[in-house]
């Protein structure tokens, strides 16, 4: 065995890495209807109605208040907070005929132009995000 | 009697299948990155494997949050091409191989791997991608495939050295399968990428070189890297890497590498690629295609 013997540091170092949700248990849990609810997106038929009336479609999802208006406004680094995986919105991107690339854009600082011209350049160092706690 | 005769290791962006079925493969952006597969496709066209065991996560296409399987094996006849939001992909149908799916499902559980065993499944960019690297464009896919789907979305996925072992567990489960097979094994995604946050973009050409170096040869240090380190030098799914352990731990000891290529950036992610042979005193260069290698690069 060369895995963690404590499950809780474990998951608390996920928490010490900048500009970064990771997929928890308990992000899977908060965002399970989330998820779900952008996952239904990948069928036609639900598409249309969710273009139709948006807060109309979501109101048959048991989301949180919140959710819905993180959905609604697209602010994609709130539905992370709010236990969203990025493949599993990437329904919502494709149901707004929005490029992969260019959502995740959307969560940095930067607009589409200059990430992509970050990643041209070879992408964003690690260097300063590896950890929060060390500085690193 | 079957054998693992080699593995292969390649990132399976989405944005590579566009360019692909686009035909945008030869351009300067793309052009680039397909150069570096042209290798491989012409060694696969000389060592033409029978069954690809093909590792690779889902994106949110045959799996939702429902059931999370840490390790499923696809036993059917053939898997169609997932709708990821943009309409399928026009590519063939994958064809499976039951017979040798289902002997290393079952050997797999006796030997201690509890797999979900999956009949009917669509498949996605993770497993198409890579077909179209390695093989072009064909009518048919040329081999069967047996995709093996690992979680590398909901934590924890399994460790490195889990997905070591079980590579083990698959090499020994296809030299027991009583029939005359050449099989790859194919260790997909990865490698530096991050696609959420204000972290997205991250690229690490450092660390994904060092962990390319360290498939070759009889170095198992890859098995013990944690996953906290996956996710601070090599982004939030970097972590797919873990999948490429599968494929190494199947090679057994000791590897030669044969081609290695990577190239950054493809959208967000960096691409790495990588041939390996096993290197344990077998000889499985069953068409001479090594030396043919061995001459062109002299």
């Amino acid at each position: 065995m060369t895995g963690p013997r404590d499950i809780h540091a474990y998951l608390a170092e996920f928490e010490d890495i900048p500009g970064t949700r990771v997929f928890t248990a308990a992000r899977a849990r908060q965002g399970y209807h989330m998820n779900q609810f952008a996952m239904s997106l990948m069928k036609a038929e639900n598409r249309e109605r969710f273009k139709a009336d948006e807060a109309a479609y979501m109101a048959e999802w048991p989301l949180t208040d919140e959710q819905k208006q993180a959905l609604l406004d697209r602010d994609y680094n709130r539905c992370l907070d709010l236990g969203g995986n990025v493949y599993f919105l990437s329904k919502l991107f494709s149901t707004d005929g929005l490029p992969f690339a260019k959502a995740v854009a959307t969560m940095t600082d930067m607009d589409f132009d200059q990430y992509t011209q970050m990643m041209m350049q070879g992408g964003r160092s690690p260097e300063g995000v590896r950890s929060i706690k060390e500085g690193r | 009697m079957a054998k693992i005769t080699a593995g292969v290791a390649s990132s399976h962006v989405p944005l590579l299948g566009v360019a692909s079925d686009q035909n945008k493969d030869a351009d300067g952006y793309f052009g680039p990155i397909f150069d570096g597969y042209e290798w491989t496709r012409a060694w696969e066209k000389a060592e033409k494997p029978d069954v690809v065991i093909l590792v690779y996560n889902d994106h949110a296409s045959a799996f939702d949050m429902k059931i999370i399987p840490t390790f499923a094996i696809g036993c059917g006849e053939r898997y169609k091409p997932a709708d990821e939001g943009w309409g399928p992909r026009q590519v063939p149908d994958v064809e499976g191989h039951p017979d040798l799916a289902w002997h290393i499902a079952q050997s797999l559980i006796l030997d201690e791997f509890d797999m979900t065993i999956i009949n009917e499944m669509d498949v996605d960019h993770g497993l198409t991608v890579p077909l179209s690297m390695m093989f072009g464009k064909p009518d048919v896919w040329p081999c069967k495939v047996i995709p093996l789907a690992v979680n590398v979305v909901t934590y924890p996925p399994p460790s490195g050295n889990r997905c070591w072992a079980l590579g083990e567990a698959i090499a020994r489960a296809v030299d027991s399968f009583e029939g005359d097979l050449n099989v790859q094994i194919w260790g997909t995604g990865g490698m530096s990428h991050q696609l959420q946050g204000p972290r997205a973009g991250l690229i690490n050409k450092e660390w994904d070189n060092r962990f390319l170096d360290g498939l070759v040869g009889d170095s198992d240090h890859l098995r013990r890297i944690p996953h906290i380190e996956y996710l601070r030098e090599t982004g939030s799914e970097g972590i797919e890497m873990v999948m490429w352990l599968v494929m190494r731990g199947a090679l057994g000891k000791s590897t030669r590498l044969l081609h290695r290529h990577y190239h950054v950036p493809c959208s967000n992610t960096a691409i790495g690629h990588a041939v390996l042979r096993p290197d344990n005193g077998e000889g499985f260069d069953m068409t001479g295609s090594d030396a043919i290698h061995a001459v062109a690069a002299a």
